[in-house]
């Protein structure tokens, strides 16, 4: 038994060591192939050819390809990301000063995925094929179809220029910039911290919209995802049964329904959550929201290679474990799979 | 003997001889069980609609979408130009009319290239198991653990910007679900008996997949590819959007979005009417694809 346990944790280190080096090859190719002379980009169009050389000498750049490939994972494995030819800082601080603001935009937008999603399902599935079911299948369906950049100038136009209700672009007024310290980098606990309160309301005010377009596009998959698992459930023997006993229907769907997907939610909002990095890239170019997605498309424009190697590595390994994560939920709370 | 009992298993598996005639009427059923539901009757009109438009687009189109006219910038929708013009004049219902052309393009060549290589690898994996079938999955999950626009931004970055490399990208991100679906369809037919009978008659592998197998599995990639097609609209008008698929002055949509951004809070039309095609069109193939899925497979319903 501890035997067989053990070869099969063998066997899963082994997949994802594998899948982990394929993402390393993945990452080292997009770089290679990326029409950038990462030389040129670091001593300048002027510089003479024994610079060059110097330069090229350093970074190893006339090495062969499986000896760069060598060079750039012992780099990463000494914790050397490499360093931003824009910045000359390096990336992986770089990105440790833009995660903030994604992950405060992606906090928002999951509890407003997850908080109306969940019910949302819910109430599908209860009411299947009734008019409330229609309606709700009906809104995550715009919400897988329409492209999230669009909502989110149309979200502007309405409720920002028409109506003026909520912040234009940005985490915050222009004025309200540098007035709190930079402690954590999350404005919303920077601004408690300080006590800045008018700071606090004018952040939220600028998080509100942002965050509730990107919260809607993750609903519509949370919603999707909760009407079937519970519908699966409601269609087992055991539901007519608690029935059939007696129960109460709330207390049916809430104590034996709902029982039983928790686990499956919980999975299914930890996978959406880590998808929110997507709509981010889109929708923080919109709202000219200074994060992780707004890093990875302006280093895509301006070709800077190291920068765009190690983001697209990150987002690899945030879905690795977050893909973990969900299959040990499930070893850990479902017996049947054990 | 063994061509004729080849034929009889033919047969059997198709139901009926599969001539032509036969082919025609199952797709008349499919189409009129489509067209029976409204939402997937919906999604299958638009996405005609968007075929003909593409096809006849410079009959119908009132302006040159490309013809610049200064004294008439950013006009709101009107009886002259039902969406407005841009800010060089440019009639936007044209240029929607025109981008039609560009979505269908990404669309045919993205599924041409993706619908193959999918069910391809899939069905060989599936069969043939062991190492071969270990590499491709890797292979597959790697692809998988990424967002797909995310992953095709990075190709985007590596390849270059444009609508050739948008299209290389975006497929190259788009075939592992189908390669996946395709094998876990495989391995449950791998076993059956009809696979079994024609392997002990002699049959090939090459035979058996090409013949038995990958004409079982194809509903289902079928409609996994019509529903990822609402995906690769979004994908490819993302990457236009952000500067990185098809450039200005092609009227594809998410650039057509793009350059209007800038003046969008006093000129709604020039984004929203774009952005509604986008929105249309995705949806169509969502509800398409749902169709599908109940016409041809039934077991999933």
């Amino acid at each position: 038994m501890n035997n067989e346990r053990l070869t099969a944790f063998a066997r899963q280190t082994g997949t994802i060591l594998a899948t982990l080096v394929g993402l390393l090859i993945l990452t080292f190719c997009i770089g290679r192939l990326m029409p950038v002379d990462p030389v040129r980009a670091i001593v300048g169009e002027e510089a003479d050819q024994a610079t060059y050389d110097m330069v090229a000498e350093r970074i190893g750049a006339n090495l062969p390809l499986h000896e760069q490939f060598f060079r750039y994972v012992n780099d990463l494995l000494h914790g050397d990301f490499g360093t931003s030819i824009r910045t000359g800082q390096p990336v992986i601080n770089d990105i440790l000063h833009v995660m903030p603001a994604t992950i405060e935009l992606a906090t928002f937008a999951i509890i407003v995925g997850a908080g109306l999603g969940i019910p949302l399902g819910i109430l599908a599935a209860v009411r299947r094929n009734r008019p409330i079911d229609h309606v709700i299948r009906f809104m995550t369906l715009i919400g897988h179809s329409m492209p999230i950049f669009w909502t989110g100038m149309i979200g502007l136009i309405v409720f920002y220029a028409v109506l003026d209700l909520v912040g234009g672009g940005g985490r915050i007024s222009d004025y309200y910039i540098g007035l709190v310290p930079d402690t954590t980098g999350f404005l919303l606990i920077d601004s408690m911290l300080a006590g800045d309160w008018e700071v606090f309301w004018d952040a939220v005010n600028h998080l509100l919209l942002p965050a509730s377009i990107l919260g809607y596009s993750s609903m519509a998959y949370i919603t999707r995802m909760t009407r079937s698992f519970m519908l699966d459930q409601l269609n087992q023997e055991y539901i007519t049964t608690a029935r059939v006993k007696g129960l109460s229907k709330g207390r049916t769907i809430w104590h034996h329904a709902f029982a039983n997907i928790r686990v499956q939610l919980v999975t299914i909002v930890a996978l959406a959550y880590g998808s929110l990095l997507e709509g981010a890239v889109l929708i923080e170019t919109v709202f000219s929201w200074p994060g992780f997605g707004q890093y990875i498309t302006n280093n895509m424009l301006i070709g800077d290679m190291n920068a765009v190697m190690t983001c697209v590595l990150l987002v690899g390994i945030i879905f690795i474990a977050l893909n973990l994560l969900s299959d040990a939920l499930y070893k850990i709370f479902d017996p049947r799979t054990r | 003997m063994t061509a004729n009992s080849l034929d009889m298993q033919d047969t059997a598996m198709h139901g009926s001889r599969s001539g032509q005639n036969s082919m025609l009427r199952r797709l008349f059923a499919v189409i009129r069980e489509l067209l029976g539901n409204p939402s997937s009757g919906f999604g299958l009109v638009v996405i005609t609609i968007l075929l003909l438009t593409a096809i006849v687009a410079p009959l119908i189109a009132p302006y040159d979408p490309n013809i610049v006219d200064l004294g008439n910038t950013l006009q709101p929708p009107g009886a002259a130009h039902w969406f407005g013009t841009d800010e060089l004049g440019r009639d936007i219902l044209s240029r929607i009319i025109y981008g039609t052309r560009i979505s269908l393009t990404i669309i045919t060549i993205v599924s041409v290239i993706v619908g193959p290589i999918g069910l391809i690898v899939g069905t060989t994996a599936g069969y043939f198991g062991g190492w071969y079938d270990t590499i491709m999955m890797r292979i597959t999950d790697i692809f998988l653990s990424f967002p797909s626009l995310i992953l095709s931004l990075a190709f985007v970055a590596a390849l270059g910007a444009g609508l050739e490399n948008a299209i290389i990208a975006i497929g190259l991100t788009t075939w592992p679900p189908i390669a996946r679906l395709a094998r876990a369809e495989t391995l449950t037919f791998r076993g059956a008996d009809y696979i079994s009978a024609s392997r002990m008659q002699g049959a090939s592998s090459l035979r058996i997949i090409v013949k038995s197998i990958m004409p079982m599995c194809l509903p289902s990639v079928l409609v996994r590819v019509t529903l990822s097609m609402a995906t690769v609209i979004l994908t490819a008008a993302g990457l236009g959007f952000l500067g990185l698929g098809a450039q200005p002055p092609l009227p594809e949509w998410g650039a057509m979005i793009a350059t209007g951004r800038r003046y969008m809070l006093d000129n709604w039309w020039l984004v929203a009417f774009p952005g509604g095609a986008i929105l249309l069109v995705s949806l169509a193939f969502n509800l398409l694809g749902d169709g599908l899925r109940d016409a041809l497979d039934p077991k999933q319903r």
